[in-house]
């Protein structure tokens, strides 16, 4: 109390008061400044994280505890939701879906891309930015276009697919009728809509990397092969990691492809051939009203996979790069 | 623009303000509405159109009560309106249009919503009986007065009909088919004529068809307890549907190849609620009008959608609200409400009425669709749909004919899917 009395500044017209006090005010406050004022301008992000994310989160969590209906009534079940999950066969027929159609996008994905940042990244290359750019493209296409665009590309008897493969000889294939096929498809739609995106990101890795490297490189006689996995490779593992753990997260989550590609039926095919976890999560705990404490059970061990999946990539890729 | 938002911005948080304090004001006796009141302003909450624009400017008029309409146009979007209102406690329309699905699955928590027997005149004798018995909670309480009924009829194109040698005319068509074996030997006598070709669009269809014509419990019995493995009626509904598989094109209803099978010609016929008739229109296409027409449903009457109005224990004013429920279901309203959008009525006078009786339908070679769905709809005996009925319809047995119908599954492995996926499903 005291100290901000003395603190108060001084007024213009009168004398300086005796010794330094405007001075060692001043510093205080810049220390203040220095040692609090970067929390207050990290405040708003925390602040909308814990109305948006971290609330809904606990909320969730407290939901899976019960057996909540909706828009009635809702008991306290301790972990019994948790204990049907383990086996409940649905879950993990989705937790497999999820897992098939995340490895069948993930992998080519991001082979593709790294494949296509290296391209990019040549210093030989004409119109750089148009390519740059046009790569991009079909990430900023909406997502429901997209799933409805394939869905048409993957018909049974009009689809373009089916089209084409009947030209070397390939019988008419039911898409969304069996396991394979259905992730095929709906993998084709992650990886048309992501490898710009995962392209570009590679890209500008890649261009963080000296260029003196290169150039001590192919005076030492390194071909471009050698160079990208000499060079290129092992320098971008940091980029590599960010995006391998973005696709995880996506991948896990994986929705609205699935879902469209179903017509909208959250089930996921006559035999649930690719429902995914955010789809049984979903199904459970906003289609079902009356399972919603048991949706909210799904969203954690969604949520459990994810970070799980999150900590193996980050290993492996660690352990892959050394 | 900024000015405005900011303002509404400012009304909303007032508003907020004064719910809460409502809120707390209500706290003492509990949702019981306001009484001797007058309402100021009464809402309604419909979806897609029911055709209440003019009723609601006359009843102002009448009453002196200010109506606002509120309008969603999906069905998928306003049911996630409907349960964030219900489980927040606030937010919904003194009277809300159920649709079937919706009310059936609202059925399980009566509590929800008013009973409006009390609250209206008698009108258990004025409606179709199994209309308005589906109005009723298990708890015996009025939950919603009938509005309109989805009514069933069959689209067929006359020139493939033709091309394949059978009768065109509406009426002959119609006597093709009194039943499902006769409808069997027609699908029959058009993949001969017509070189092969399916008939229908899928099975499911089929079984949607018939299983409303089937007058028992289906998937659920008196008390809600799920008996669709012992049910007779689904068994009998889902042998119907799995001996159409020969004539049927495999294209699920929604599905891609599905509305390209209308341009194409896949199928020469659909099962069509009166509210499918623009789909099959716009999925045709201008090409192909004139060609499709309308008969009657084998097994006579059937019934796809529909809804009704009901009033939610949150409104503030019950009695108001049920008079205006009471009002827009009434005959009058019901006719003036099919002249306006086409919902068809379910009202006896109303389904008697001159207007409707004359209504053709341009498109369908001018077939009079106000007739024959009236009279499909009249057929149908009163049914008992559980509280998922709708879930277990399109879930678990829809779902497992398709398996069946795509070859996934053998009849046998179908049925075991379905028995065990009602009982998930199902589960309330």
């Amino acid at each position: 109390m005291s100290h901000s009395t003395t603190a108060a500044p001084p007024t213009p017209t009168a004398p300086p008061p005796p010794g330094d006090t405007p001075k060692r005010w001043r510093l205080s406050l810049a220390r203040l400044d220095l040692r609090y004022s970067p929390y207050l301008y990290i405040a708003p992000f925390f602040l909308v994280f814990g109305i948006f994310g971290l609330y809904p989160m606990l909320r969730t969590a407290w939901m899976s505890l019960h057996d909540w209906d909706l828009i009635g009534d809702r008991t306290f079940i301790g972990l019994d939701n948790y204990t049907r999950l383990l086996s409940d066969e649905y879950f993990w027929n989705a937790l497999i879906n999820t897992f098939g159609i995340f490895a069948l996008s993930t992998v080519p994905q991001l082979l593709l891309a790294l494949f296509l940042a290296n391209l990019l990244n040549r210093t030989l290359l004409r119109a750089k930015t148009f390519f740059r750019m046009a790569i991009f493209i079909p990430n900023v296409v909406s997502v429901a276009a997209v799933a409805i665009v394939f869905g048409m590309l993957y018909q049974r008897e009009y689809g373009l697919v089916n089209w084409l493969l009947g030209f070397v000889g390939i019988d008419q294939i039911d898409w969304d009728g069996q396991t394979w096929s259905s992730w095929t498809a709906i993998a084709s739609m992650v990886n048309w809509r992501w490898t710009g995106y995962n392209t570009l990101i590679l890209l500008a890795g890649m261009q963080a990397i000296p260029r003196d490297l290169y150039e001590a490189a192919e005076i030492d006689g390194a071909g471009q092969w050698r160079q990208f996995w000499r060079i290129t490779l092992p320098l971008l593992r940091p980029t590599f990691i960010f995006v391998v753990i973005l696709s995880t997260i996506g991948g896990m989550q994986l929705f609205t492809e699935p879902l469209l590609f179903a017509n909208g039926n959250i089930i996921g095919g006559a035999q649930r051939e690719f429902q995914t976890l955010a789809m049984y999560m979903y199904e459970m705990g906003i289609t079902n009203l009356n399972s919603a404490g048991y949706g909210a059970a799904v969203a954690w061990a969604l949520f459990m996979v994810i970070g799980l999946m999150s900590l193996l990539n980050f290993v492996l890729v660690r352990r892959a790069a050394k | 623009m900024s000015l405005t938002t900011r303002r509404s911005r400012l009304a909303a948080s007032a508003l907020a303000a004064i719910t809460a304090l409502g809120g707390l004001a209500a706290c003492g006796n509990d949702d019981e509405p306001v009484a001797g009141e007058k309402p100021s302003k009464l809402i309604v909450d419909t979806f897609g159109e029911f055709g209440y624009e003019e009723l609601i400017k006359q009843y102002e008029k009448d009453t002196g009560i200010k109506i606002e309409l509120r309008k969603t146009a999906q069905l998928g979007e306003y049911r996630p309106k409907l349960v964030r209102y219900l489980a927040t406690g606030k937010g919904a329309g003194d009277v809300v249009a159920l649709e079937e699905g919706i009310l059936n699955e609202f059925k399980s928590n009566p509590r929800n919503w008013v009973d409006l027997a009390p609250l209206v005149d008698d009108h258990s004798e004025d409606y179709l009986p199994w209309k308005w018995e589906l109005g009723k909670a298990p708890d015996g309480r009025l939950m919603g007065l009938p509005t309109d009924v989805g009514s069933l009829a069959v689209c067929y194109r006359k020139d493939l009909f033709e091309a394949a040698g059978l009768p065109t005319d509406r009426d002959a068509v119609s006597a093709l088919w009194p039943d499902w074996d006769s409808f069997l030997e027609t699908g029959r006598a058009y993949k001969e004529g017509s070189g092969g070709k399916a008939l229908i669009d899928s099975i499911t269809a089929v079984s949607d068809a018939s299983l409303f014509q089937q007058g028992d419990d289906l998937f659920y019995d008196k008390e809600n307890n799920i008996i669709a493995d012992t049910s007779p009626a689904v068994k009998a509904a889902w042998d119907t549907a799995i001996s159409m598989v020969d004539i049927s094109a495999k294209a699920a209803t929604w599905s891609p190849e599905w509305s390209t099978g209308f341009k194409r010609g896949s199928f020469a016929a659909t099962f069509c609620p009166s509210w499918m008739l623009g789909i099959v229109a716009e999925n045709s296409g201008e090409a192909n009008k004139g060609k499709w027409d309308v008969a009657a449903v084998p097994g006579g009457g059937g019934n796809w959608g529909g809804s009704w109005l009901a009033v939610p224990a949150q409104s503030s004013y019950h009695e108001e609200a049920a008079k205006l429920a009471e009002f827009l279901t009434s005959a009058t309203s019901q006719v003036e409400a099919f002249k306006a959008k086409g919902p068809l009525p379910t009202h006896l006078e109303a389904l008697q009425d001159e207007v409707f009786l004359s209504y053709t339908n341009e498109y369908f070679s001018d077939a009079p669709t106000g007739k024959i769905f009236g009279a499909s709809v009249s057929k149908i005996e009163p049914i008992h749909l559980g509280p998922k009925h709708q879930a277990v319809k399109e879930n678990a047995f829809g779902l497992a004919l398709r398996a069946f119908e795509n070859g996934q599954a053998s009849e046998d492995e179908a049925w075991q899917q379905f028995t065990k996926d009602a009982q998930t499903q199902g589960a309330f």
